[in-house]
C-alpha cells in the first residue's frame, strides 16, 4: 500500500530525514517510535503533503501512485489521513461544515453523489455516539478553544467520518488521560480491517497497550534503525533510546 | 446653471449664495442661516491635509484637484426595476430612494410606518415638522470642527428623516437607498439623514449607497442619530459607491441613558473612502456595539475613523472591525476611545483585525485611548496578517481544495462581523456579495 524508499527531506537547508525506508501492507498497523527530533513528525507531514518540507531524494508510492506528485487535497481524496500532533484552531468554521465539505470533496473525487445535510448529520451523530463524543462538538468551530484532549478526539472523529485507507496518527496520545486514550484507541481499533492501514507515531509505549501494532520501528536521526514486533515497544519502554 | 466647485476653498464658500438662490428659495430662514453659518466653518477649516493628525494616512490631493457640481433639478431616469434589484430578498421594509441626493418619491414606498411614526424625506420634514427637525438638525454633528460636516450642513439636499415617538416599535426596517447616476460631469452629493428614536422605542435603519455607473463623484454623507432613554437602534451603512467615487461619511450618535445602538459599516466601493463613526454615550448605562467590514482591492483607499466617547458612568462599548485588503489598496483603522472624567466604570473594547491578500496591500492601524478617569476598563488590540498557512494546510489535508480552503477561511473572517446583523436577509445578501468578491480575488483557477 505504502512504500517509502530512501527518503531524504530537508527544512531550511537542514536535513531531517536521511534515507528513511518503510513499507506498509494493507491491514497492517505500524508504530514508529523514537526520541524527540528524530524526524517522526516530519515523516507524517511529508506524507500529508506539507510544502515547507523539501524532498531532496527518494520516493513515496501509495497504492501504485507517486505520492509526491499529488497535492495535499488529492492525497486526502486518495485515502490518506493525518491526525495532527497539534490540530489547528480555525475560529468561525464549524466542525460540521468542514467535515461535510471534506467528505463531499472526497466523494466527488470518487465520482459519488454528495451527502445531503440530513444524511451527513445522521452519519456524524452515529459516529459521535460510538466514540462517546458530545454532539455539541459539531457546531463548535474547528478546534477553537478545545482542550488538548478534545482536539485529539476531534481528529479521531474526523478520521472516522473520512474513512481513510491509510491513517497516520502523529502523537495522538500525547497529553491524553487514560479515558481519552481509550477513546482514541477504540476509534482506531473499530476501524481496523484487512484493507486499511495505520502508522501510529508515538513517543511512549502506553498507547500500544491499546492499539496493538503488527510492527514497531525505531527511528533515530532521520532513519529507521531497528524494526521488530510489538515486543520491541516494551523493550524501548524499559531501556529507552540510549542504545541507539 | 450648475454651481461649479473647482477644488479651492473659496469656490465652496462662495458657491453657497448661488446655491441658496437656486431652488432653495422656499426653505425656511433658519435652514438658510444654518447653511451660512456652516460654510463659514468650512471657510476657516478648508480640506484637511496630511499634517492633520486625524488625516495623516489619507491624502485628499485628488479631491482638492477635482472639479464638482451640484446635480440639476429633476430626477434621472432610474427605473423601479433597478431600484428593486438593490432590495433584500424577502425583507418587508419601508423604502426611501434618493437619486443624486434628491428624493425620488415615485420610487419610494414609505407605506404606513405606524401610529405617530414619521418616515419621510428630510426636505419634507423641514417643511412639515419644522420644530422637531430644528431641535435636532446639526445639533450633534459639529460643523465648526469638521470640514466635511461643514460642507454637508451647507449643501445638503435631502436624506431620510425618521422619528419614532416614545414607547413605540418601528416594526419594519427602513431601507434608505441613495443612488448615484452618471450625469456626464462629476457631481457633489450631500445626503443628510436624521434619526430620532424616542424613549423605550426601537428602530432599524439601513443606509445603502449604490452607483449605477463607475463615474467620478464626491459623496459626502452626514447622519445624526438621537437614541432616547432605553431606546434601541440598529444602524447599517452599506457603502457600494462607484470605484471612482470619493465617499466621506459621518455617523454621529447621541445616546441617552440606558440606550443601545448597534452600528454596522460595510465598505466595498469608492476610490477614497472615509467612514467616521462617532457615538457619544451621554447618559448612564449605555451600550454601543460597532461593527465594520471593509474590503479593498486595486488602488482603493478605505479609512475608518472611530471616535467612541464615554461621557457617563457604567457604559459599555465594543468596536470590532475587520479588513480584507488586496491589490495595491490601502486601509486605515483609527480607533479612539475617549473616556471623560465623570465616566467611571466604563468598559470599552476595541479590536481591529486585518487580512492582507497581496504583498502590496497596506494597512495602518492606530488604536488610541484617551482616559480621564481611573476606574475604567479599556482594551484594544489589532492584528495584521496573511491567510494562516497552517490552517489552509489543515483544511487541504482533509480533502478540501486550496481554493475552497481559502474561501472557507475568508468567510470565517468576514462572518466575525457580519454575524452580528439581526436582519437575516441583509446578512445573507452581504455574505453572497462577499463570496463573489472573494471568488473574483482568487480568479477562476485553483487560487493557489
Amino acid at each position: 500500500m505504502l512504500e517509502v524508499k530512501n527518503l531524504h527531506v530537508q527544512v531550511d537547508d537542514k536535513e531531517i530525514l536521511k534515507g528513511m525506508n518503510i513499507t506498509v501492507a494493507p491491514g497492517e498497523v505500524h508504530s514508529i517510535m523514537g526520541p524527540n527530533g528524530s524526524g517522526k513528525s516530519t515523516l507524517a507531514q511529508v506524507l500529508a503533503g506539507k510544502e515547507t518540507y523539501e524532498v531532496t531524494e527518494g520516493e513515496i508510492t501509495f497504492q501504485g501512485k507517486d505520492l509526491l506528485d499529488l497535492e495535499p487535497e488529492e492525497r486526502a481524496c486518495e485515502g490518506i489521513f493525518l491526525a495532527f500532533q497539534y490540530p489547528v484552531e480555525i475560529p468561525g468554521v464549524a466542525n460540521t461544515y468542514l467535515l461535510r465539505e471534506a467528505l463531499n470533496a472526497k466523494r466527488e473525487y470518487r465520482e459519488e453523489k454528495p451527502l445531503k445535510h440530513v444524511e451527513f448529520g445522521k452519519l456524524a451523530r452515529d459516529k459521535m455516539k460510538a466514540l462517546g463524543i458530545d454532539e455539541n462538538l459539531l457546531k463548535r468551530s474547528v478546534n477553537a478553544g478545545f482542550s488538548g484532549g478534545e482536539k485529539k478526539r476531534n481528529e479521531i472523529f474526523q478520521m472516522q467520518i473520512l474513512e481513510p485507507t491509510l491513517a497516520v496518527l502523529d502523537e495522538t496520545d500525547s497529553g491524553l488521560d487514560i479515558d481519552a486514550l481509550k477513546i482514541v484507541a477504540n476509534g482506531v481499533n473499530s476501524m481496523r480491517d484487512s484493507g486499511r492501514s495505520f502508522i501510529v507515531i508515538t513517543h511512549y509505549q502506553r498507547l500500544l497497550n491499546y492499539i496493538v501494532p503488527d510492527f514497531v520501528h525505531v527511528m533515530v536521526d532521520g532513519k529507521i534503525v531497528k524494526s521488530g514486533g510489538k515486543e520491541l515497544a516494551q523493550e524501548l519502554e524499559e531501556k529507552g533510546y540510549a542504545d541507539f | 446653471m450648475a454651481i461649479i466647485f473647482d477644488g479651492t476653498r473659496e469656490s465652496y464658500v462662495e458657491g453657497l449664495s448661488e446655491f441658496l438662490g437656486s431652488g432653495q428659495e422656499d426653505t425656511p430662514g433658519w435652514v438658510a442661516d444654518l447653511r451660512r453659518e456652516a460654510i463659514s466653518g468650512f471657510g476657516e477649516l478648508g480640506f484637511p491635509t496630511l499634517s492633520d493628525e486625524e488625516w495623516r494616512f489619507t491624502n485628499l490631493e485628488a479631491l482638492r484637484r477635482g472639479s464638482f457640481s451640484i446635480a440639476e433639478d429633476g430626477i434621472s431616469d432610474v427605473s423601479k426595476k433597478t431600484v428593486n434589484s438593490y432590495g433584500f430578498s424577502g425583507l418587508d421594509c419601508l423604502r426611501l430612494v434618493f437619486v443624486n441626493g434628491r428624493f425620488a418619491s415615485s420610487l419610494s414606498d414609505a407605506g404606513d410606518a405606524g401610529e405617530g411614526i414619521v418616515v419621510k424625506a428630510l426636505s419634507e420634514a423641514i417643511r412639515e415638522d419644522g420644530d422637531l427637525v430644528k431641535g435636532h438638525l446639526a445639533k450633534y454633528a459639529d460643523y465648526e470642527k469638521d470640514a466635511f460636516i461643514s460642507l454637508n450642513t451647507s449643501y445638503f439636499e435631502d436624506g431620510v428623516f425618521v422619528y419614532v415617538p416614545d414607547r413605540t416599535v418601528l416594526e419594519k426596517p427602513v431601507h434608505v437607498l441613495h443612488v448615484s447616476t452618471d450625469e456626464g460631469r462629476p457631481l457633489f452629493i450631500n445626503p443628510r439623514n436624521l434619526i430620532i428614536i424616542g424613549q423605550s422605542s426601537d428602530a432599524k435603519v439601513i443606509e445603502h449607497y449604490v452607483s449605477l455607473s463607475q463615474s467620478v463623484y464626491f459623496s459626502n454623507v452626514v447622519t445624526e442619530v438621537v437614541c432616547g432613554e432605553d431606546a434601541n437602534l440598529e444602524h447599517y451603512r452599506l457603502e457600494f459607491e462607484s470605484r471612482k467615487a470619493f465617499n466621506f461619511s459621518t455617523l454621529r450618535v447621541n445616546q441617552q441613558k440606558n440606550s443601545n445602538i448597534t452600528s454596522h459599516s460595510i465598505l466595498y466601493g469608492g476610490a477614497i473612502v472615509r467612514n467616521n463613526v462617532h457615538p457619544v454615550l451621554a447618559g448612564e448605562g449605555c451600550n454601543s456595539d460597532i461593527y465594520g467590514l471593509f474590503m479593498s482591492e486595486g488602488r482603493q483607499h478605505m479609512d475608518n475613523f472611530m471616535r467612541v466617547e464615554h461621557a457617563s458612568p457604567h457604559c459599555d462599548s465594543r468596536q470590532f472591525y475587520n479588513g480584507v485588503l488586496d491589490g495595491r489598496s490601502k486601509g486605515v483603522f483609527h480607533g479612539r476611545i475617549l473616556v471623560h472624567e465623570g465616566a467611571e466604570k466604563t468598559d470599552a473594547k476595541q479590536t481591529n483585525r486585518n487580512l492582507l491578500l497581496s504583498d502590496t496591500a497596506q494597512i495602518d492601524t492606530k488604536p488610541q485611548l484617551e482616559i480621564y478617569n481611573d476606574d475604567v476598563k479599556c482594551t484594544h488590540g489589532a492584528t495584521i496578517g496573511q491567510m494562516d498557512e497552517e490552517a489552509l494546510f489543515y483544511l487541504c489535508s482533509r480533502g478540501v481544495s486550496m481554493r475552497k480552503a481559502k474561501i472557507i477561511m475568508l468567510r470565517a473572517f468576514t462572518n466575525e462581523t457580519l454575524e452580528h446583523m439581526s436582519i437575516d436577509s441583509v446578512k445573507e445578501t452581504l455574505e453572497n456579495t462577499v463570496m463573489k468578491w472573494f471568488e473574483q480575488r482568487l480568479g477562476n483557477g485553483d487560487g493557489s
